[in-house]
């Protein structure tokens, strides 16, 4: 079946509005995408770790969860969210339930490529049937914009700030995907915010009907950390995929499959102004700093075409 | 019938579970629990149980998924010991503040610093303020009692379960055991019902919200008032399970305390040496006697008290330092529930004492007592912290 935005905005809202998050912030765009690809009638249960999604949408007595939710810490989304697949099994198999259920977790980077690393790694290890959705926004935002290890070089974040000695974040930002793929889980991807928002629903629609754990990895730019007009957001994505700085990859059993090659690789540049965090870079002297982006962007792009052709 | 065996405390633990059946396990392998989920995961693979076992891959993930399991409408277990408990401690007041009556064995174990295996109670006691019922063990028959009544007390009080028993002393030691026929065990544990769940149809629930200040007071109110609730719930279930089994327990056991004038404070499997220890006291012509402490939480405050308001000195007994340089935990607690009732004629002393596995001779427990026989006769407390069996 062909994807048809206008059908898929028809969809039932499963994330209600009135919530506290910002404008401009990808966060609620990845969930209300993410839960919209839930098939009519199926229910869902969703664990969220603490982050600025958390506690901007589910302050008692409020909750803009239409669906079953629960929040345990930041670091465990993961472990919780297989604690409650693990009891529907349980139930299940003994015939004290009889509806079918999808398991969905959200965190945010920090939550996931850092302190709930350990907590995700075992949850994916272990196969269960759930779908973990990181929404990346690069640092830890709901604290304040530190730097994660999600965060890329050079951005200008609160405990990685532009000094007189030390440019940013010294470190590349981890590879978390791959890092997934490595797991041997069924499907693992890697979307954002583009067009018709085909990519993002086909992939969240794969990863929660595919049996099995399931990783997204979706970027989901945060306009008071990257600083940019909240009005931008969707340019930004935008550039993040025309740069190749945030490719839109699948890996399905294994086989890494490129779902987009830009006809105009676009020069980083273009995706870095748009942003106040990388704004140093651009200032005299510092040219070095805008070759070794390119140079890193160049280098992971190479090594995922070069994924995607192998056989 | 009962049935009479032969278990460790980790065997007449992980028996009791597979009695009892629970939906599901999370659980991570650490000295001296570990074979408590081997154990049991041997019932999981043999298909013994309808549980389902997740291995996780820490002790703060076996909290997580117990507390994801129990949420979704599940009863869930876990077992663990020292740093695994210190490890999962932000988990266990999520667990009591969402009111998820979940059931965790302890294994109770000293806290690295030096690293040590061996028993002692600064695990148990470092968590003692996360909400939890904790219920201690003198040995393994208690081990596997106490562990028969947790979901009945948990989960009429809404509040999460600690079973402790003392590391290696009971958990690896054989002892006599009378067992409960698994129908009776199923009979009076019942099935568990929550009556909102992740998992319930038509009615999504959301669990764990963020709590402003206008809000957040009222639930840990809540909370302490379902601590409070928990002493009666305690007893009542205590006086059914002795009405099945023909063994009664308490908040607190007195031991010897009728007419006694000097008096221990206890918690554990020390309080079977102290027996020994006192019978032949008493043997001498000495009123000497002892209160274990069975329930840590709730705090037995008024049990306590009426225990212990006619003698004329007692020692609480701290399996456990509080590094305040003053006192440890039992005899802080205690000392505030005889100073609230106006009970202040007796004189308390406190024993640190058996950290990192310091063997507790029945001699170690005659040296407590010569100690507070010569604060009877003089009058002279002298220092109140005190260490048993140490080289200074």
């Amino acid at each position: 079946m062909s994807y048809n935005l206008k059908e898929n905005l028809q969809k039932e809202e499963r994330f209600a509005g009135g919530h506290r998050m910002c404008a401009g912030c990808g966060s609620p765009i990845a969930i209300r995408t993410v839960l919209r690809q839930l098939d009519e009638g199926d229910r869902a249960i969703v664990t969220g770790a603490t982050s600025c999604m958390e506690v901007s949408t589910f302050m008692y007595p409020y909750t803009s969860w239409k669906d079953s939710f629960i929040h345990n810490a930041f670091e465990n989304a993961a472990a919780t969210c297989s604690g409650v697949e693990t009891a529907y099994r349980s139930l299940k198999k003994q015939g004290k339930i009889d509806e079918s259920c999808k398991f969905i977790a959200f965190g945010g980077d920090g939550g996931t490529y850092d302190i709930g690393f350990q907590s995700l790694s075992g949850a994916m290890e272990r196969g269960h049937d759930m779908v973990y959705v990181c929404y990346d926004n690069e640092a830890y935002m709901n604290t304040g914009i530190q730097r994660s290890s999600s965060t890329p070089r050079f951005a200008d974040t609160t405990t990685s700030p532009v000094g007189k000695v030390v440019p940013g974040k010294s470190q590349q930002k981890k590879n978390l995907t791959k890092i997934m793929v490595a797991h041997g889980i069924p499907y693992a991807a890697q979307t954002t915010f583009i067009g018709n928002f085909k990519d993002i629903s086909e992939k969240a629609h794969k990863a929660i009907y595919t049996p099995g754990a399931a990783f997204l990895n979706i970027m989901a730019p945060c306009p008071r950390g990257w600083r940019y007009p909240s009005g931008d957001l969707m340019e930004i994505t935008k550039l993040a995929v025309e740069t190749c700085v945030w490719p839109l990859y699948e890996v399905i059993e294994g086989k890494y499959v490129l779902n987009y090659r830009p006809k105009n690789k676009l020069p980083v540049t273009e995706y870095l102004k748009r942003q106040g965090r990388f704004s140093h870079m651009f200032k005299a002297g510092n040219e070095w700093m805008l070759e070794a982006a390119q140079k890193e962007v160049d280098r992971n792009w190479e090594d995922l075409q070069n994924l995607c052709e192998q056989r | 019938m009962s049935i009479r065996e032969r278990l460790s405390g980790n065997e007449a633990i992980a028996y009791a579970m597979k009695q009892i059946n629970p939906d599901v396990m999370g659980a991570y392998p650490i000295t001296p629990s570990t074979e408590i989920p081997q154990y049991f995961s041997t019932y999981v693979d043999n298909g013994e149980v309808d549980t389902e076992f997740i291995a996780v891959e820490s002790e703060h993930s076996a909290m997580s998924t117990c507390i994801g399991a129990q949420a979704a409408g599940a009863r869930a277990i876990s077992a663990t010991s020292s740093c695994g408990l210190i490890y999962m401690a932000e988990m266990l007041y999520v667990a009591a503040s969402n009111r998820l009556p979940i059931t965790l064995a302890v294994c109770c174990r000293a806290l690295t610093g030096p690293i040590n295996i061996h028993n002692d109670h600064s695990d148990a006691m470092s968590v003692g303020d996360a909400g939890w019922v904790m219920l201690f063990a003198e040995n393994n028959q208690e081990a596997y009692d106490n562990y028969l009544q947790a979901m009945r007390i948990g989960e009429a009080v809404s509040l999460p379960v600690m079973i402790c028993q003392d590391g290696f002393i009971t958990s690896h030691a054989i002892e006599n055991i009378e067992l409960v026929e698994t129908e009776k065990v199923k009979e009076f544990v019942g099935t568990y019902k929550p009556e909102h769940y992740l998992l319930k149809k038509g009615e999504p629930m959301a669990v764990g919200a963020f709590g402003m200040p206008a809000y957040s007071m009222e639930s840990k109110r809540q909370q302490a008032q379902a601590m409070i609730d928990a002493k009666d719930v305690i007893r009542k279930v205590s006086d059914e399970f002795a009405r099945m089994t023909g063994r009664q327990y308490g908040l607190i056991e007195k031991y010897r305390m009728d007419d006694a004038e000097e008096a221990i404070v206890i918690i554990g499997s020390s309080a079977g040496t102290a027996r020994e220890c006192i019978d032949a006291l008493r043997a001498q012509g000495k009123k000497v006697g002892m209160v274990k402490v069975r329930s840590f939480r709730p705090f037995p405050a008024e049990d306590l008290v009426d225990a212990l308001k006619n003698v004329k000195v007692f020692a609480a007994m701290d399996k456990d330092d509080s590094c305040n340089a003053h006192c440890g935990p039992l005899y802080a607690e205690l000392c505030a529930a005889m100073y609230a009732a106006g009970v202040n004629g007796p004189k308390g002393i406190n024993y640190i004492y058996g950290l990192g596995g310091r063997d507790v001779t029945v001699d170690s427990i005659g040296r407590v007592f010569a100690g507070l026989e010569e604060i009877a006769a003089t009058g002279e407390v002298g220092e109140t912290y005190r260490f048993l069996d140490v080289r200074e």
